[in-house]
């Protein structure tokens, strides 16, 4: 008697709990998605709850934050701030993801990097902080910037850093070779076999089988834009454009002629490449000036930074590689103060021009681009060339409306498995490319996206 | 011989005594005894079959990014049967399997064997020399192997390049595995030949005596008495390396830092089980796989006991 009924019980359970998940999955999502733009909040109503105390808890990766944390919890006494690291990347949002699942242990206040924004507004995790002020902060950003985070009339996050693209180059390894820092994407590859044939062990530059950000970097530059998504359920997938075919063909040569080299980069062997001459110039972006001040510290002088070469000199264009921001949680019980928070840090003036001057984070805003502090800074690895300058005018080109689809991770894995692949064996790239292009098509449509 | 003849009733007596009420000590003791393996329960249920049910649980339905949660029914497992993905990590595991666990083990036993022969000075040394690895933690170990096979900047690779020689290609497609095979020996050589070692220690001497007494060489008495003798030993390292073949993980997951491309997401079935779960946000499918594994693991082990028992039969 007691085996169907426990059976049935079973069966029953399995039912309420999948509907109930299935439910709440569509009322987040639809919420999201269809509520008109919240009633903006007034100064009285954010001024109680500032004078409010308060607990936030903040992950997020950027180190010595606690500075400008304590900024705010000097402007705002009643507000307490717990700052937690949980890792960088991909660790962090695996926790992340794990904490909204659960329902509990989210942090009020996260950082999250631009392409992940929309896998988080996909479940309906973020808050739209539109209403609590940051509509108002719109104007303090480039519009390739801000396009980043809004979706229609909502606001999902703050930008706080941006990799606006640019090339980092050994200045006294190309004199030695006599090259000309190239401007162009052809005089690029001309220098590139040149250099090489001056110099047996070394290379222009590396092309990283490793790193699909690096990639679509170069396809932003472009123009081309390989994805779009509704913030519902259609998403578009053009990772195989002409644009990026051109792209792939054109390192595919130079990996080809062995002009260029295909080592997976931030690797020790990377590391000590960039120290020891292996790579003569670095296609980075705004924080790789910084980032490599650091990792070769004993070539200090001899790197200069220039713009990204341009395929159409006429339009100088950039791409963008990494940057994030600060979102509020939709699960925060403290909406007005999350959200301050995470203005705060990114729009007070102390506290942005502090991140970017002092823990050298490439500013969003503008107000600090063209703060004095920050763009006169004079930097002695790069032979006292004002580095922060020329990014800052690398800014201004990169082409606004490039978007993202809510699964990231999979696409940069997926890279890996396919057009890494093919750089990585030398092979053909536009192949891979085009296996790229089908697999993470076939992961959308096997998520239940409509592609388009 | 009157007590003989008095102990025989002894099992009929405690069957009889089992049917008595249990006295108070006897309570408590029983009572001690169940606290005292609470704990482990407690951690056991909380930590392996609760889990354990979870997973099998959401292994039948299947979560879409859009549309949520649907019930799958079996076919997660049915996918995994015809995932080429899947089954080419398991067959290079099996690979990995044939390839590893016969030269470890037959490298643990081989010292085993020479240091109990008590041939060689500085025994204690040697001991110690090859069982530190094993207390090196896998992730170590990987990184530093993996900086000794670089290419650039690797010693192996530099004394190639001092030799005019191209740098040995321990991270390509075609080695990899077997650059894998080698770490995990260099780990656990050590460790399976202390289990060899102990059941050396435990046969008993008078064995050796009266063989040599007999004119056995000491290759005979290894071959003869020492190898069989550590037969069980034996069987629970192959046992052991079977379990840690089809899980490898930390390993071949450091060196996909330095060779991406060359470790995919699907390398061995762990990994391919934490790839989808994290990357694809597959979490359901990689219970399945993971049951899948969990299943193959325990007939395989399952087996090699069938298999030794056959054999200790037919001796």
């Amino acid at each position: 008697m007691s085996n169907p009924l426990t059976r049935r019980r079973f069966l029953l359970g399995t039912a309420t709990i999948t509907s109930a998940l299935f439910f709440a999955g569509c009322g987040g999502g639809g919420a999201t998605d269809t509520a008109p733009a919240a009633q903006k909040l007034s100064q009285a109503e954010i001024d109680t709850a500032m004078n409010t105390d308060t607990t936030l808890t903040f992950w997020t990766w950027v180190p010595d934050i606690q500075k400008e944390v304590d900024l705010f919890e000097k402007k705002y006494p009643k507000i307490k701030v717990k700052v937690v690291n949980v890792g960088q990347g991909a660790p962090h949002y695996q926790k992340l993801r794990a904490a909204i699942q659960a329902g509990q242990g989210a942090p009020d206040v996260t950082q999250v990097e631009f392409q992940h924004i929309p896998s988080f507004t996909l479940g309906g995790d973020l808050l739209d902080i539109s209403p609590y002020g940051a509509a108002d902060v719109k104007s303090q950003y480039p519009d390739w910037v801000w396009s980043q985070v809004v979706k229609g009339e909502a606001v999902y996050a703050v930008p706080q850093d941006v990799g606006p693209t640019g090339l980092l180059y050994r200045d006294d390894l190309l004199k030695a070779a006599g090259i000309e820092v190239p401007t162009t994407w052809e005089e690029f590859a001309t220098a590139s076999e040149k250099y090489r044939a001056a110099n047996p062990k070394s290379y222009l530059s590396n092309f990283a089988p490793n790193e699909a950000g690096q990639f679509l970097s170069y396809v932003w530059q472009t123009g081309a834009r390989p994805f779009s998504f509704d913030g519902q359920q259609t998403v578009k997938i053009d990772l195989a454009s002409d644009q990026a075919k051109q792209v792939a063909t054109y390192w595919g040569d130079l990996i080809a002629k062995d002009a260029a080299s295909v080592d997976p980069d931030f690797t020790d062997s990377w590391y000590q490449g960039l120290s020891n001459g292996k790579y003569a110039s670095w296609p980075t972006a705004a924080w790789g000036p910084v980032f490599l001040q650091g990792t070769a510290k004993k070539t200090s002088g001899k790197w200069r930074a220039t713009d990204m070469p341009q395929w159409d000199p006429a339009k100088p264009a950039a791409g963008n590689w990494g940057g994030s921001t600060d979102a509020v949680l939709k699960s925060s019980k403290n909406p007005i103060a999350a959200a301050q928070l995470a203005l705060f840090i990114n729009t007070d003036h102390e506290s942005a021009l502090k991140l970017a001057t002092e823990q050298f984070l490439f500013p969003a805003s503008n107000d600090i681009l063209n703060d004095p502090k920050f763009a006169e800074q004079a930097a002695p690895f790069y032979g006292g060339q004002k580095v922060n300058a020329k990014f800052t005018e690398i800014s201004k080109t990169v082409t606004p409306d490039f978007q993202w689809v809510p699964f990231m991770d999979y696409v940069y894995s997926s890279f890996n498995e396919t057009l890494g692949k093919s750089i990585a064996d030398k092979s053909d790239l536009v192949a891979g490319l085009q296996s790229w292009q089908d697999q993470v098509a076939k992961y959308a449509k096997d998520q239940g996206f409509t592609v388009s | 011989m009157a007590t003989l003849t008095t102990t025989p009733p002894s099992q009929s007596s405690t069957t009889a005594y089992k049917r008595k009420p249990l006295t108070i000590a006897k309570k408590r003791q029983y009572r001690a005894a169940y606290l005292f393996v609470l704990p482990f329960f407690v951690l056991f249920l909380g930590t392996i079959i609760v889990p354990l049910g979870y997973a099998g649980y959401i292994s039948f339905f299947r979560k879409q990014l859009v549309g949520g949660v649907s019930f799958a029914g079996l076919d997660n497992y049915t996918r995994a049967l015809t995932d080429t993905d899947f089954l080419t990590s398991v067959a290079r595991m099996g690979l990995f399997l044939v390839v590893q666990v016969p030269v470890m083990l037959a490298l643990s036993l081989f010292f085993a064997l020479a240091l109990d022969s008590g041939m060689t000075r500085l025994s204690k040394f040697i001991r110690l020399g090859i069982f530190v690895p094993y207390a090196v933690p896998s992730v170590v170990a990987a990184l530093m192997w993996g900086y000794l096979y670089g290419r650039d900047f690797g010693p192996f690779a530099q004394f190639a390049e001092l030799l005019n020689l191209p740098a040995p290609p321990f991270l390509t497609d075609q080695f990899m595995l077997f650059s894998i095979v080698n770490i995990v020996n260099w780990e656990f050589i050590g460790y399976n030949m202390i289990i060899i070692y102990a059941a050396l220690r435990s046969i008993p001497t008078e064995l050796f005596e009266a063989a040599r007494v007999d004119g056995a060489t000491e290759k005979r008495i290894a071959w003869s008495i020492k190898i069989p003798a550590v037969r069980p030993a034996l069987i629970l390292t192959v046992i052991f390396s079977v379990i840690g073949t089809f899980q490898l993980f930390n390993e071949p997951n450091l060196l996909r830092s330095i060779a991406p491309t060359v470790i995919d997401n699907s390398y061995t079935p762990n990994l391919y089980a934490y790839s989808l779960a994290f990357i694809n946000q597959d979490a359901n499918y990689a219970a399945a796989i993971a049951f899948l594994l969990g299943i193959l693991i325990m007939a395989l082990s399952y087996a090699v006991q069938l298999w030794n028992q056959r054999k200790e039969n037919q001796s």
